[in-house]
């Protein structure tokens, strides 16, 4: 009975922006169906099977290919795979058509038996190899084999779905911060000036610290890790200012999302910072495990860990209780202040972190990044299903609406919408969505 | 006989796996007070709701003066001349009483308010109910009296003829209570009809001409006030015969456990000492207002004091917030269950954890198991009705939300307890067993201190009466059998 509908229902009802999100996906994975032309190992794989099906080791085989990096590396895999399976009479050609001609031309003079010309897309298309048997009839009657295509939605390719996490990255890790805050009965505007003021930072410290572009792996973690305490701490003044003297945390985050933009642009004169390794691209851009981009794990890693602290921890019921009644939450033995404090240190921190990360995927460091970040960030949890008003909310909820947000914007890239229309439509799902939620939960609310 | 003004026929409504209300029959003359009285959750509250248009009835008729009505908005019962008062008053806080009393029908002429008309039409509907004061006051400055006051003005100036007015003394000083009877006594005399809905026995029979008893969305019972008693109207509410309003309990007081020394803050609370012994219940009494619970916040930290120690089983405690105080084992039942006991849109589970987490996640992962077995433990203790641990807290009725802050505390093994209105809004049968579980604490040794405005209650309840007034304790009553209402009130009032 692990499984019972019950479950499934309770699934829906906690996460029901998660229907929103497979609907999404249906549709642009309906929309952007169209022939797959499989490229590289995948494809010399299945002309391989091809010619071991019809052929023995025997056979002449002739292999096309253009002077290309791609073809390179499709013939070479070809010729690999063939040599493992015994195949020993393989011919090569690199260049044009009429390379391949002369090669025909040499191969037909000296008497060759050719049983199969294996090419990719494109070479196996060359008229020279339209009419083999009349045009040379010395070499018998090779058949052209070349990778069969298949439909399959771009929107599905597993590349395009890596690229829409990794782009999805950062404003989900800072989501992660927001809901926090939000569930606790705040707001956090600043979140989208401290990404670049921790971009800014963590790439300045690289750059007159840590050697610049000769900056080792020790030398960047140390000055990443300022970049992001030094949001934090931001993150913590913005608490204080809070908690300490009442004001309306809109007002503060406001305030302060000005003062860091501000101290980006004076920290690095307006310019953009670029003086860092290359391999400062580890976070942003390497998979460096089972293919997962790094951004994408450390980003799956810090859900995890928030739905733990939210659900099973003393502090996450003290963030719901802060949000869901505060006087009531006081009265019960809760601290407050401390927890409100929190709340905005943490955001501060994940804030700090999704700048680096950008760094990373961008290898500099500006004071433009992150601009009208904060207002993705709270669309995806909102979209989410966490209520604006506090006490109410789920972290994964925030990773779907971040996702919803994500799928949207990419879906219409692969449609060619232009952008001024992405916009319009991006708001106008967001605000469906909204209301979809509150439409679920049983009607509007008239009080 | 007389066509009557309103008359409620069979009405019928369920929510979903509920009948709130089966075959209810209602009637009103004009002139007429009519107390509608029934325990929380007996259908009061949706008979109203159906009566002011918030709420569509599933079967039934509803006539004014002979003719049937439909009333499918709140904005129709208005036209017809209904006006429902509910707890929770509609007014904008920062608008003036004129303001207020023409909100949404302002005098208007082309477009432009006429503030001096609505301004002497404010005045003149408020000394028809023997109010004095400045209409242009903002509502958030008026005392909770006078706020009462605009509302039946309002209803006035919308020419209303049945008035409802939904436990409008819940909130009001004995005085100020005396200043709406005089009120309901001439709009009486002006032929509305009034609809009371009350708690508090006394009120009823001194104001209402008839009362009409629901019970599980039925009708009991409809009385002429004089042909019926004190008990019999309990009986009727509750379905079983009560012995008595108060549980029996053997007071046995020791040693003294709680000693408050020196407490000021401001004006609300000027040195006030106190001591609290094992096993008794002490009672402070006093006009709302008095200092009563500003000295329990006090005690409980919730407020810092100026000066002032307390001492529990003869160790000083350094209190200096609720989380202090909560350690050091003192519990406070606020007499605001919704604002500041419960988080009301949070499970029924999650609010009796709340002060208890430090003992349901030692290391700050919740042990689940633990928080669901001490749950079932004390929710069945308790005899707390509900549909589940995951029910939201909003959604119990107001004796059972009382009993779950209870349980709360119980659960913290708190040795002392401060109930402030502890029965306040809660129907007959559920203050029962308040009072039991108030007698049980006690009987364990526990302090037990009880903040009441309900003289019976205090006289019925305590061991001993603390009387304030203005911020000082003005007298203790040792001898409680021997003390009377007259007695306390003249110490309130000092």
């Amino acid at each position: 009975m692990k499984f019972s509908p019950k479950i499934g229902s309770r699934i829906l009802a906690d996460y029901g922006m998660f229907l929103v999100l497979i609907v999404l996906g249906v549709f642009f994975s309906a929309v952007t169906l169209s022939e797959q032309q499989p490229t590289g190992p995948t494809a010399a794989l299945q002309v391989v099977r091809q010619i071991e099906a019809g052929f023995s080791a025997e056979a002449g085989i002739l292999i096309p290919a253009r002077d290309l990096t791609d073809d390179a590396a499709f013939a070479a895999e070809l010729v690999r795979l063939l040599g493992e399976r015994g195949f020993k009479n393989l011919f090569q050609v690199v260049g044009e058509p009429r390379d391949a001609r002369m090669e025909l031309e040499r191969m037909e003079a000296s008497g060759v038996t050719l049983q199969v010309v294996a090419g990719n897309e494109t070479t196996a298309g060359w008229l020279v190899f339209a009419d083999l048997k009349v045009d040379f009839p010395g070499l018998g009657n090779p058949v052209v084999l070349k990778p069969r295509s298949h439909r399959w939605p771009n929107f599905l390719k597993r590349d395009n779905l890596l690229n829409i996490t990794n782009q999805i990255a950062v404003i989900a890790i800072i989501a992660v911060g927001m809901t926090v805050v939000i569930i606790s009965g705040g707001i956090d505007l600043s979140v989208g000036s401290l990404i670049a003021l921790s971009a800014v930072t963590a790439c300045l410290l690289i750059q007159n610290l840590a050697g610049a572009l000769k900056a080792g792996v020790f030398g960047m973690t140390l000055s990443c890790a300022a970049a992001i305490l030094g949001s934090g701490l931001v993150g913590s003044f913005t608490g204080c200012m809070i908690t300490g003297f009442g004001i309306p945390p809109f007002i503060v985050t406001l305030g302060v999302m000005m003062m860091a933009s501000g101290f980006a642009y004076l920290l690095s004169g307006g310019e953009s910072v670029y003086q860092v390794p290359d391999s400062f691209v580890w976070l942003g851009r390497e998979a460096s495990f089972l293919g997962v981009p790094n951004a994408v794990f450390l980003m799956v890693l810090l859900y995890w860990v928030a739905h733990v602290m939210m659900s099973k921890t003393k502090l996450g019921r003290y963030f719901y209780a802060v949000g869901g009644n505060a006087e009531a939450a006081r009265l019960s033995g809760v601290p407050v202040r401390r927890v409100r404090l929190l709340a905005y240190s943490l955001c501060g921190l994940l804030a700090g972190l999704g700048g680096v990360v950008m760094a990373s995927q961008l290898k500099s460091g500006a004071p433009t990044y992150g601009q009208m970040y904060e207002l993705y960030v709270i669309a995806a949890v909102v979209v989410g299903g966490t209520s604006l008003s506090g006490g109410e909310g789920r972290i994964f909820g925030t990773l779907i609406g971040a996702f919803i947000i994500a799928v949207i914007q990419n879906g219409m890239n692969l449609m060619n919408v232009e952008s001024y229309t992405q916009k319009v439509v991006l708001g106008a799902v967001i605000l469906v969505a909204v209301l979809l939620d509150k439409l679920k939960q049983g009607g509007f609310r008239t009080r | 006989m007389a066509t009557p003004l309103l008359e409620m026929r069979r009405i019928g409504k369920s929510y979903p796996g509920v009948h709130a209300l089966t075959r209810v029959d209602l009637s009103l003359r004009s002139g007429e007070v009519l107390a509608l009285m029934g325990e929380n959750g007996a259908g009061k509250s949706t008979l109203i709701k159906i009566l002011g248009g918030a709420q569509r009835p599933d079967c039934g008729v509803i006539r004014l003066q002979g003719d049937e009505v439909s009333i499918e908005s709140p904005v129709r019962a208005r036209e017809l001349g209904i006006a429902v008062i509910y707890q929770e008053f509609n007014l904008v806080p920062g608008l003036s009483a004129m303001e207020n009393v023409f909100l949404g029908q302002e005098l208007t002429r082309a477009g432009w308010i006429q503030h001096d008309q609505q301004r002497a039409r404010t005045r003149e509907l408020l000394t028809q109910l023997g109010m004095e004061f400045d209409p242009e006051t903002p509502c958030r400055l008026l005392t909770v009296a006078q706020q009462q006051a605009v509302e039946i003005a309002r209803a006035l100036s919308l020419k209303a003829r049945i008035l409802v007015l939904d436990e409008p003394s819940a909130v009001l000083t004995p005085r100020e209570v005396d200043k709406l009877f005089s009120i309901i006594r001439r709009l009486q005399a002006r032929g509305l009809g009034l609809i009371y809905i009350g708690h508090r026995l006394e009120e009823i029979f001194q104001i209402a001409d008839r009362v009409t008893v629901l019970r599980d969305g039925a009708n009991v019972g409809e009385r002429a006030i004089v042909d019926c008693s004190r008990n019999q109207l309990i009986e009727m509410m509750v379905g079983r015969e009560l012995q008595n309003e108060f549980p029996k309990r053997d007071s046995r007081p020791g040693a003294e456990r709680l000693v408050v020394k020196g407490m000021s803050r401001g004006r609300a609370v000027r040195d006030v000492s106190l001591k609290a012994r094992r096993g008794e219940v002490l009672a402070i009494a006093g006009l709302v207002g008095s200092g009563r619970t500003e000295l329990a916040r006090l005690v409980f930290g919730a407020d810092r004091a100026d000066t002032g120690e307390v001492y529990l089983d003869g160790r000083l405690l350094g209190i200096r917030s609720p989380r202090d105080a909560i350690a050091a084992g003192i519990g406070l039942l606020t007499e605001d269950r919704k604002l500041q006991g419960l988080v009301l849109s949070h499970s029924v589970r999650h609010n009796f954890a709340l002060p208890n987490l430090d003992m349901f996640a030692p290391l700050g992962f919740l042990d689940s198991a633990l928080e669901r077995a001490e749950f079932g433990r004390f929710s069945e203790a308790l005899r707390i009705k509900l549909s589940g641990g995951g029910q939201a807290a909003g959604h119990l009725s107001g004796g059972n939300q009382q009993k779950l802050v209870i349980a709360k505390w119980l659960a913290r093994r708190c040795e002392v307890l401060i109930f402030d209105e502890p029965t306040r809004g809660i129907d007959v049968g559920a203050k029962y067993e308040i009072y039991g579980l108030i007698n049980d604490l006690a009987w364990q040794g526990k302090v037990v201190v009880m903040i009441s405005s309900e003289l019976p209650e205090v006289l019925g309840m305590a061991d001993r009466i603390l009387v304030m007034h203005e911020g000082r304790i003005t007298g203790e009553i040792a001898d409680v059998r021997a003390s009377s209402q007259e007695e306390i009130m003249k110490l309130a009032i000092a």
